[in-house]
């Protein structure tokens, strides 16, 4: 990519948010608008099982099971509307696409700590 | 000062950038200028009001005599590679070896402008990539026809195909007119401007942007 689009892209780029890996388990806050002038802060809690991208069009899905069914929900990395995200726990694993994890339930899908 | 009513730029590439409420919006980034006038053109002698800018600096020994002696007589010491015309209300603010940047235009985020460019060539193509035509069944049946245009008219009446019937052909390669882009930032001390939305032309093309849509 020409240098001059990745300097205007850097501009937009969140600096603020913590290094996290696939693996991870994360809590993402990400702010919603309902209707009119109404927003709201949710919390989404699961394993990130991807990475992709570059720049301001970087992305990251995070993956749960809510009441046994499989939630995954892709955020905007750099979206002014991502309040903060925490790391919750740190994961090992040895690929950088967790998709896996979507056959496995209960103990087959766990993801070993690392330290 | 009367205002150019355009500059020549070039297409950088597209990104996405967000605005503060969180939406993404989709921009291409051109950057615009500096350009310097190689010639006036007043009404009493060329019977139009114009202005002749050129933009990215070509040595004077890569051009051909005719060319040299065209930019020696604005006074540069130097060619261009890109050289286009744009219309001016009063000429006599422009004098030729002046130089407009993105500075001395009061350009805001919000102002539509009109990109002109050559759009990406793409050969001799179908009909469907060029008119947008459906494909037929891949299977059904279907040998061998998948791709093609089908009919291309009724049988002994007229016993011809109508003018203007859309067939394969040459596409792309041709200059193409965007209107009503609006700018979304725009960046000086770069000279660099934020469109929102496509622009003709592949990356590194020279497009002109006109700034009365």
């Amino acid at each position: 990519m020409i240098p001059v689009v990745r300097e205007i892209e850097n501009e937009y780029l969140r600096k603020d948010l913590p290094d996290f890996r696939p693996g991870d388990t994360v809590k993402v806050y990400f702010r919603i608008v309902e209707g009119e002038d109404k927003e709201r802060t949710q919390v989404f809690q699961g394993v990130v099982i991807r990475k992709r991208g570059s720049g301001t069009g970087a992305t990251f899905t995070v993956r749960k099971v809510s009441y046994g069914i499989g939630v995954e929900r892709t955020f905007p990395l750099h979206s002014p509307r991502l309040e903060k995200i925490e790391v919750v726990k740190k994961g090992k694993v040895r690929r950088a696409r967790l998709y896996y994890l979507r056959g496995r339930t209960g103990k087959a899908a766990r993801i070993k700590e690392r330290r | 000062m009367s205002m150019v009513q355009g500059l020549i730029g070039k297409k950088l590439g597209m990104t996405r950038i967000f605005t503060p409420s969180g939406e993404s919006v989709p921009v291409t980034v051109i950057e615009l200028g500096p350009c310097t006038v190689v010639q006036v053109k007043t009404e009493d002698r060329d019977g139009y009001n114009a202005v002749q800018l050129g933009f990215k600096p070509k040595k004077l020994t890569k051009l051909n005599k005719p060319m040299q002696g065209h930019f020696k007589k604005a006074g540069l010491d130097h060619g261009f590679y890109v050289l286009k015309e744009f219309k001016v209300d009063d000429p006599s603010a422009f004098s030729p070896g002046q130089v407009i940047t993105l500075a001395d235009l009061s350009l805001e985020s919000g102002k539509k402008v009109k990109v002109t460019g050559k759009s990406k060539g793409r050969g001799f193509a179908g009909a469907i990539k060029r008119w947008g035509f459906k494909r037929q069944p891949m299977s059904h049946g279907a040998k061998q026809v998948h791709r093609k245009p089908g009919s291309s008219g009724a049988s002994t009446f007229p016993g011809r195909v109508i003018k203007g019937k859309k067939m394969p052909g040459h596409y792309g390669n041709e200059t193409v007119t965007i209107r009503n882009l609006s700018i979304v930032d725009v960046k000086p001390e770069k000279n660099v401007i934020l469109v929102k939305g496509a622009v003709p032309g592949s990356v590194n093309s020279y497009v002109y942007v006109y700034f009365n849509t």
